[in-house]
């Protein structure tokens, strides 16, 4: 198969933090040293890109040194966590900004979908809307009309196609945006995660068609994504990326399991320390999946486990933790002494407390621990120190054949496998 | 040959690629062959611009020809009679008319095409089309407008030479064309320097509205040249905007100055300006996204 796509030593900078006055110094600094032949002054002090990290320097690396191609047919999942550099990467391929060094080829036309409903205009119907977004997405007119019926028919607002988009609600104006964009003629297409949106059947609608996309019509495609069952049933390649680096590439179901693996390390699964007063003192807290193989999926119990000394009786005691999710719902609080009615008293001791989160509870998403551990009505003993956090992937669980989606806040599965026979 | 070399060479051959991105461009490349291909992209904007502006209203597109109406009215109450500064002889109504016909057609496209990143910062974030079709489109919606003005222009001519005061129009009217291309060209060049500047600094954006409306003072839209003071003469008429205007009036209603000299002038200004907007506009193109 020919190579659609070569991109050669990219790297992109941003400069973070406000635009102000100093920008101007800067841009007269650059220009100064470009007139004197010497290289931008800006490149020496750019720093990797690590959101959690606070930085010295205003310039960051938000991509550095990204290679790789794509063969003709191929559909890439580009994979890796917020910040990670993946739109960046897209809007690069996309030619909506240019890169700070490198090239890129490409052979065919690209269309991108960053976004659904792009040029969109409120006062427009959707007939009219319908050959604007096309047109902005590159298509001819006449190539609109030939699909207009196919469109109208995938998106399921016939009803309403001489309305102002305006009137619309949410829902339906999304699927009229991605019906035409369903519908694009192109060699290579590339897709951000904009099936976020919309129902479920919808989404599933979609799925489908960019699996037809890419399998059916042997176009190449691109997808980005942080739901990790659509990219491996999607794409038969992956690009991992971390902190703007390409970290691996090559076969779709090794690069997720190897960024599965490696996000782990990234998240705070583990604390040690000792923190307390003079009554009580923390000294770990930890949380792991049951199936230390494959680690956290929805499919697996999830322990969390707090370690620590108590040096002098203390009354009343919590201790305990409250589970967040990532859209900060609480979704439990829950305490060691649950099964009691009333507040204990614990005697001096080493102690260790481990809770379960049983398999299939929990969706697919981030979650937090916050430890809980004072004096009932009285005192807070820690804050946030012991803190951990995990995410749940669902490959193997149940319900993941239509998605209790993460990015729609919700958090629990509450399945168990009910069928018998 | 076996498949794999055949692929590579076509890959290296240098037709095979048809996208290249690099850090820089050339800075006067204006991809009008990838626009070419946008092409009915660019008309379904010039109908989106033309069509949203009256969408929702009762009188529709009589709004066009209301808001000259009442510009003429006023600028004959303030600037003729209360003013009294004379036409060089024309019915007042068409004077004014002429002048801001020209007028309204430049300081449209300036203003326009001065927050084409800004004002389409969503769109450009999201897809790719040549970015030149946007302030493209606006030349031409706008042309609409002219023609509309035009329009009145002609039958408030027909009524004026009807009542015989005004002769009809001489041979220099047929610089129609050139005059539309140069005031184009000037509201463009002058946007896209505008645009492209704002897209970091935002300072300009404030200038832009305040600097038309100076800049309209300075041009001959109220006042013919032979009325302006002979010490300002010379600043007017420097204004690459006054030939044309006077151009304009010369040929449609037969008064005004008019010599080739200073229009020519003016199509050399306006040529400067305009390729400074294109290498200004073609720079800020690639990466304005990041900073926007």
């Amino acid at each position: 198969m020919n190579t659609v796509i070569e991109v050669e030593n990219i790297s992109k900078l941003y400069r973070l933090g406000e635009f102000g006055t100093g920008t101007l110094g800067h841009d007269l600094h650059r220009w100064w040293s470009k007139l004197r032949g010497k290289d931008d002054p800006f490149f020496k002090i750019g720093e990797i890109n690590d959101r959690t990290v606070k930085g010295t320097s205003n310039f960051v690396w938000s991509l550095r040194d990204i290679n790789f191609e794509v063969k003709q047919g191929d559909a890439v999942g580009i994979i890796g966590r917020n910040g990670a550099g993946k739109s960046t990467l897209l809007k690069l391929l996309s030619q909506i900004t240019a890169p700070t060094t490198g090239i890129i080829k490409a052979h065919g036309r690209i269309a991108s979908l960053l976004e659904v409903g792009t040029g969109f205009h409120p006062e427009l119907t959707g007939r009219e809307n319908i050959f604007l977004n096309g047109a902005i997405l590159g298509m001819r007119k006449n190539e609109i009309i030939r699909k207009f019926d196919e469109i109208v028919d995938f998106s399921g607002v016939e009803r309403y196609i001489d309305t102002p988009v305006k009137r619309y609600s949410s829902g339906m104006y999304v699927r009229l945006a991605f019906a035409v964009a369903a519908y694009l003629e192109s060699e290579i297409l590339i897709v951000d995660e904009v099936l976020a949106v919309g129902d479920a059947e919808f989404q599933r609608k979609c799925l489908g068609k960019m699996g037809d996309v890419s399998k059916g019509e042997g176009r190449t495609v691109l997808f980005v994504s942080h739901n990790m069952s659509a990219v491996s049933t999607l794409c038969n390649t992956g690009i991992y990326l971390k902190n703007g680096n390409l970290i691996n590439k090559g076969n779709i179901n090794d690069i997720v399991s190897a960024y599965l693996g490696d996000g782990q390390n990234a998240e705070r699964l583990q604390w040690i320390g000792n923190e307390g007063n003079k009554d009580i003192r923390i000294l770990k807290t930890v949380v792991y999946a049951a199936d230390k193989l494959n680690g956290f999926h929805t499919n697996t119990d999830v322990f969390i486990e707090i370690e620590g000394e108590i040096l002098q009786p203390v009354m009343d005691l919590v201790l305990g933790f409250t589970l967040w999710s990532q859209f900060e719902y609480e979704l439990a609080y829950v305490l060691h002494d649950d099964t009691e009615e009333e507040h204990t008293t614990l005697p001096e001791q080493q102690f260790k407390k481990t809770f379960k989160i049983p398999a299939n509870t929990l969706a697919e998403g981030d979650y937090r621990i916050q430890f809980d551990v004072g004096i009932h009505n009285k005192e807070k003993i820690i804050d946030t120190e012991c803190d951990l956090s995990f995410s749940l992937v669902n490959i193997n669980g149940l319900g993941r054949k239509f998605l209790v989606g993460s990015g729609k806040g919700k958090t629990s599965l509450f399945r168990t496998n009910w069928l018998v026979k | 040959m076996n498949k794999t070399t055949t692929a590579k060479n076509i890959e290296s051959s240098d037709n095979y690629w048809n996208i290249v991105v690099k850090p820089a461009g050339s800075v006067f490349n204006l991809k009008l062959r990838q626009a070419w291909h946008y092409r009915d992209l660019f008309w379904l904007l010039v109908r989106r611009d033309f069509v949203s502006f009256y969408k929702q209203t009762i009188l529709g597109p009589l709004w066009f020809f209301l808001q000259p109406l009442f510009t003429i009215l006023i600028y004959s109450y303030i600037f003729g009679s209360l003013a009294g500064i004379g036409t060089d002889g024309i019915p007042r109504p068409l004077f004014y008319l002429a002048g801001i016909t020209c007028w309204h057609y430049f300081a449209e496209c300036l203003n326009k095409t001065s927050g084409v990143f800004v004002d389409n910062a969503h769109v450009f974030g999201k897809v790719y089309f040549p970015r030149i079709i946007m302030p493209l489109s606006i030349v031409f919606s706008n042309l609409i407008k002219f023609g509309i003005y035009l329009f009145i222009l002609f039958v408030m001519m027909a009524w004026y030479y009807y009542k015989g005061e005004i002769q009809g129009m001489n041979y220099y009217a047929l610089l129609l064309p050139v005059l539309l291309l140069l005031m184009a060209m000037l509201g463009l060049g002058i946007g896209m320097i505008v645009s492209a500047l704002t897209t970091k600094y935002r300072d300009l954006a404030f200038f832009v509205g305040f600097g038309v409306q100076l800049l309209m003072w300075a041009s001959t839209v109220v006042y013919p040249l032979s009325a302006a003071p002979a010490k300002y003469k010379r600043l007017v008429g420097i204004n690459p905007m006054t030939p044309l205007i006077e151009t304009f009036r010369y040929g449609f209603l037969g008064a005004g100055s008019f010599s080739w000299a200073s229009l020519g002038l003016s199509a050399l200004i306006i040529s400067v300006i305009s390729i400074i907007g294109i290498t200004f506009f073609n720079k800020a193109e690639r990466t304005f996204i990041d900073t926007v």
